[in-house]
């Protein structure tokens, strides 16, 4: 059943000429999984701010059409309906910072503390956010004196603490280590099995075909294609919208190796069951 | 051609504990990745180079000179910097004035700060932008807003801390492009990045960071052979190289055209050659 329902959304920034989010219409799942891609300017951004509702109640401009998340119009929602059912981690983790906490465990805990959850349980959550995320040894310190990537994994865990039904995650990782992104896109997964809607815009193919359910594909606040990642990634025209298949795609349209339904491989678990079909042939594959 | 020489350096941040804990190596001419989790000192460590900070102990030689002995301003000139976060860095009206900044500061007359601000902002792909303000723009537009006012001040050494932050797929080829050309030019490049892929493709060494300290120090194909090494420092290899090591390949390949080039001519006849 349809949870998140976008019927003709438009919307247009106070003082620009063009649309940012251009007629959109889509249906998604509780629970699932949507990575959003496109180049910049597509319109991302955009969408994810609508989504938590900042589009068009922090953001004026022209607004047009329908959002749902479940029974909730984001037009007409309040704030406080919209903050438990909604959480958005901001591309820069700069702009997460309230400013007015002085510690980064007080910073997590300030989303709880405005939804007004009992202490106790407040706690729990904090030091389950910040053991998550691996940032508990830094529960003191100024939120603004934490490198980037403390800073970006501060800003999860404070949404991951308010445990919305919803979550919208602009680019949330690009500051993380390897294994960082790796943990979060894990959790982010794990917490869609459990129910949660996300929605995930992400600039890495790879982690996207990994992880997604479905991938919208955004160019010019329009929603060019809404599919799996293995049949998106599949299309002949990605060039044109600025968007390069994941590396394991490409390797496989190079050598023309395809799976049996036709689309190519887009994750390394695919490409490899379809290379180590070839692989007598390649054990003379020696790196000089 | 630049040379960085990094001695025995130490640093905290106040009483906290310490933050790089002795680094010695010294910065080449080849175009070199730091890369390493994060909190590992890497900003740091630019910070020190570029004179922002100033180290605990240890010295920074730039050709032979310390750089304590340097003001941050007499360094500007020689080291340019593009900021993790741009907000921390843009602070003007037009994208132009902006760029225009960091030349108009260093010296240049303005004819040839403009002309070189304007070089910068074709290299970034903002060109006809240069009036629009800023913070109007996207956080991907301001990051290369960030890096065009470093390019404009044509140093010797430029440092990009996470150039591809919030970079689409043409903005990212822009970044490679930017790189090999200052490359090219024989100014020395250092950026800290966490995409490895990009590394893999781009630099020619990488310098792993641990805990403060220095893990690993070698060519591009040689640390993404380390894979104890790489997990320890909370990396991975590259995702072609990932591939490799499933399929058990012998040997370490970075990019997907090397990889083809190898495999094709090994494929049966029995594959669908069409695109």
């Amino acid at each position: 059943m349809a949870y998140v329902t976008a019927e003709h959304l438009k919307y247009k920034y106070p003082g620009s000429d063009a649309l940012a989010l251009d007629d959109l219409s889509f249906s998604v799942e509780k629970g699932e999984l949507i990575g959003i891609i496109g180049k910049n300017g597509s319109g991302k951004s955009s969408l994810c701010q609508a989504i938590a509702g900042l589009i068009p109640s922090f953001y004026k401009g022209a607004y047009g059409g329908r959002l749902l998340l479940g029974d909730l119009e984001v037009r007409s929602a309040d704030a406080d309906e919209l903050c438990s059912k909604v959480g958005i981690v901001f591309q820069n983790p700069f702009n997460q910072v309230t400013g007015a906490k002085l510690t980064l465990y007080e910073e997590i805990a300030f989303g709880l503390e405005n939804m007004g959850i009992p202490r106790p349980e407040m706690k729990e959550r904090v030091e389950a956010a910040m053991a998550f995320l691996h940032i508990s040894e830094y529960r003191d310190r100024y939120p603004f004196d934490l490198s980037g990537g403390q800073m970006q994994r501060m800003a999860i865990a404070g949404i991951l603490a308010m445990r919305p039904e919803i979550m919208v995650l602009d680019e949330p990782v690009s500051q993380l280590d390897p294994q960082g992104r790796r943990e979060v896109f894990a959790a982010v997964r794990s917490l869609s099995r459990q129910g949660i809607t996300i929605f995930m815009a992400e600039h890495n193919m790879e982690q996207i075909a990994d992880f997604s359910d479905r991938v919208m594909l955004l160019h010019a606040g329009r929603l060019v294609a809404m599919d799996t990642p293995s049949r998106l990634f599949s299309r002949d025209d990605l060039e044109e919208y600025g968007v390069c298949p994941p590396v394991f795609t490409r390797l496989a349209r190079a050598l023309g190796i395809r799976k049996a339904d036709g689309t190519w491989p887009v994750t390394l678990a695919e490409a490899k069951e379809l290379l180590s079909v070839h692989g007598t042939a390649f054990r003379g594959c020696a790196h000089e | 051609m630049s040379e960085i020489r990094i001695e025995k350096l130490h640093f905290s941040y106040g009483m906290h504990s310490e933050v790089l804990k002795g680094l010695d190596f010294t910065i080449d001419e080849r175009s070199t990745a730091i890369v390493g989790q994060n909190g590992a000192g890497k900003t740091t460590f630019v910070k020190l180079l570029k004179g922002l900070l100033r180290p605990s102990s240890g010295r920074i030689l730039l050709d032979g000179k310390d750089i304590a002995l340097s003001t941050a301003a007499g360094l500007a000139a020689r080291i340019g910097m593009v900021f993790q976060n741009p907000n921390d860095q843009i602070f003007k009206n037009t994208v132009l004035d902006e760029v225009m900044f960091g030349p108009l500061q260093i010296g240049m007359s303005w004819e040839e700060a403009h002309k070189r601000s304007m070089d910068a902002l074709s290299m970034t792909g903002l060109q006809d932008l240069e009036e629009k303000n800023p913070y109007d723009m996207g956080l991907s537009a301001r990051k290369l807003i960030a890096v065009a006012s470093v390019l404009a001040m044509h140093t010797d050494i430029v440092i990009f801390d996470e150039p591809t932050i919030a970079q689409d797929y043409v903005g990212k080829e822009r970044i490679k492009r930017i790189i090999r050309e200052l490359r090219r030019e024989g100014r020395t490049v250092i950026t800290i990045i966490h995409d490895m892929d990009f590394v893999a493709e781009v630099f020619e060494r990488v310098i792993v960071f641990a805990d403060g300290k220095m893990l690993l120090d070698d060519s591009a194909a040689r640390v993404f052979a380390d894979r104890k090494a790489l997990e320890a420092a909370c990396l991975e290899q590259p995702n072609v190289t990932r591939l490799c090591r499933e399929l058990g390949y012998e040997g370490v390949f970075l990019d997907v055209e090397e990889l083809v080039e190898k495999i094709r001519p090994l494929m049966g006849k029995n594959t669908d050659e069409s695109k």
